[in-house]
């Protein structure tokens, strides 16, 4: 039998990121903070750079050559992500700031308009804090309770749990996807159909996961999803909300202005059909521009290319780390992504994150936004290094020399 | 001496504090007691001191941070004994100003001796706070602060 084994060009592919050739304290730089931002592909550089030296119209507004080009272009855009995560309709596309926004629309929307005292919203210890606040915001408003699923010691969720929690009183579900501190991937299809018995809605942040793997919404039946255009190698400030027609249809705008309007007199307003129902005033034209180049450049380079070439790394690096006396992974699951979290015995992570800078390796130290994470492992933070398709095998061997200074230093 | 690299930041005498923390406890009878909080990076410190009349006869810390924190807690603590209130507030502004970089203990009249040691950690933007929380601790504690929080 003959497989194919997809292969990256990765002398090419790191030649598309600008950002990789720069230098910190005179050494190349090894960036391994993936999870935080990942850096742009020169094409989506050039999709924004070309909006603004040469389109730079607002969308939805003029018949003007410009501004017709402008909302073709981010239209377009739209459609591209609709294709991306396999949504049925474009309008079931809402472009936010981020992640974080995106969960607040629906906490401020959904949440406000149909959750209610005694009404119980499920999500997870491993949260980014982003999916924990506003609910307990809404919590507080509303009276409802936060029912919260732990993990076990690899930093898996305890199913069992998730079962014991999940009942009639559960009135939303939201969950993330791939944890930024752990790697861990949950089981997000078997959560959705679990929660499908009491018809109730899942939430899925995919701040992670939209990098990782391909997503298609209408096979996971999730009601709505959340992601980030920069932690996939777009633009900051733009994000994505993608959620069911019929939720969203019934759902009220969270911010009125223009754009969110089919009328407006002082006796009554009529609000404009989705998504625009949801996107008030002048949306980021060039990020949206900016995050569908980012879209055709994931796809010209494939997932199943990607996936492999990231496990790959991910088991090497798992390897050379855990080789290092002293060092603790944090995060051990089975199914789990391209992040190596990790503390070091006696030695304080920004400690480490300071002196690997100097050898001009970019890690994140802290709590990474989840701090009952790192409550649940006991450490006041960890140090993380999180890898995507342009990182190389030499730049974990870079890691652990740095390392091995740390060590040095302190020893 | 200027502090823009790693070997400058880390250097011996703040390698020692960190391994052996001066005054590393708690004092039960402290007259005075806060605690500091950085969210950014979880470190977490109380700072007790025993004040008689105008004099800190005693102050200890306690908690858990990186070597820089560690260190200039420890640092601050011999620092502070022995001296009055108002000299205790001397040495706080004049070690803010050190770890911002408005001053210079080369060319500018200070007090602070051996924490002199900081000057120019304001090339490491995100440390500034690891330095400066236990001082900001202190300084809660003798305004009766309970709590303090870098953010």
């Amino acid at each position: 039998m003959i497989t194919t084994t997809p292969m990256l060009d990765i002398k090419k592919i790191r030649k598309d990121f600008p950002n990789l050739d720069v230098t910190v304290h005179g050494k190349p730089l090894v960036y391994l903070d993936n999870a935080a931002t990942t850096f742009k592909p020169q094409c989506v550089v050039d999709a924004v750079e070309q909006h603004y030296s040469q389109g730079a119209s607002n969308v939805h507004r003029g018949v003007h050559y410009l501004s017709e080009k402008a909302t073709e272009d981010f239209e377009g855009a739209r459609r591209k992500v609709q294709n991306f995560i396999h949504a049925k309709h474009p309008s079931e596309i809402i472009f936010t700031r981020g992640t974080t926004e995106s969960i607040n629309l629906v906490v401020q929307s959904y949440g406000r308009a149909f959750l209610k005292e005694g009404d119980e919203i499920i999500i997870t210890e491993m949260e980014h804090h982003s999916n924990i606040v506003p609910w307990q915001m809404l919590c507080e408003e509303k009276g409802c309770a936060l029912k919260v699923v732990p993990f076990n010691e690899d930093a898996e969720l305890i199913w069992e749990e998730f079962e014991k929690v999940l009942g009639p009183k559960t009135k939303f579900v939201s969950v993330v996807h791939i944890s930024n501190s752990l790697g861990t991937i949950n089981p997000i299809a078997k959560i959705i159909k679990a929660a499908r018995q009491y018809d109730v809605p899942v939430l899925v942040d995919a701040a992670q996961s939209i990098s990782h793997a391909p997503i298609d919404v209408q096979a996971l039946d999730c009601d709505f999803l959340a992601f980030s255009g920069h932690k996939l190698f777009g633009p900051t400030g733009i994000g994505v909300l993608y959620g069911k027609t019929d939720l969203l249809e019934k759902m009220p705008p969270v911010q009125g202005g223009g754009d969110m309007i089919a009328s407006v007199t002082f006796e009554k307003t009529t609000y404009n059909v989705l998504p625009y129902k949801f996107e008030a005033g002048t949306p980021h034209v060039a990020g949206v521009i900016g995050l569908g180049a980012a879209v055709d450049y994931v796809k010209s380079i494939g997932f199943d290319a990607i996936g492999e070439y990231k496990k790959d790394l991910l088991d090497y690096g798992t390897q050379v780390l855990q080789a290092v006396p002293g060092l603790r992974l944090i995060g051990t699951a089975k199914e789990k992504t391209s992040v190596l979290s990790f503390v070091l015995e006696g030695i304080h992570p920004h400690d480490i994150g300071t002196i690997v800078s100097d050898e001009g390796v970019a890690i994140r130290t802290g709590h990474h936004c989840t701090q009952p994470v790192m409550k649940h492992f006991k450490v006041p933070a960890t140090s993380r290094a999180s890898l995507t398709f342009y990182n190389t095998k030499e730049e974990l061997d870079a890691l652990v020399k740095a390392i091995e200074k740390v060590k040095d230093v302190f020893k | 001496m200027s502090m823009d690299s790693r070997a400058e930041l880390y250097q011996q005498v703040i390698l020692e504090h960190n391994k052996k923390p001066r005054n590393f406890h708690k004092i039960e009878l402290a007259t005075h007691d806060a605690e500091g909080y950085n969210p950014l990076c979880g470190d977490h410190l109380s700072v007790y001191l025993h004040v008689t009349g105008d004099i800190i006869e005693d102050v200890s810390f306690e908690g858990e941070g990186c070597a820089i924190s560690k260190a200039s807690a420890s640092m601050m603590t011999e620092a502070l004994k022995g001296k009055n209130v108002e000299e205790a507030k001397e040495l706080f502004r004049q070690f803010h100003q050190l770890v911002i970089g408005e001053l210079n203990p080369e060319k500018d009249a200070h007090i602070l001796g051996k924490l002199a040691i900081f000057s120019g950690i304001w090339h490491f933007p995100s440390r500034v706070k690891c330095a400066s929380l236990c001082w900001h601790t202190m300084n809660g504690a003798l305004e009766n602060k309970e709590s303090i929080t870098t953010e």
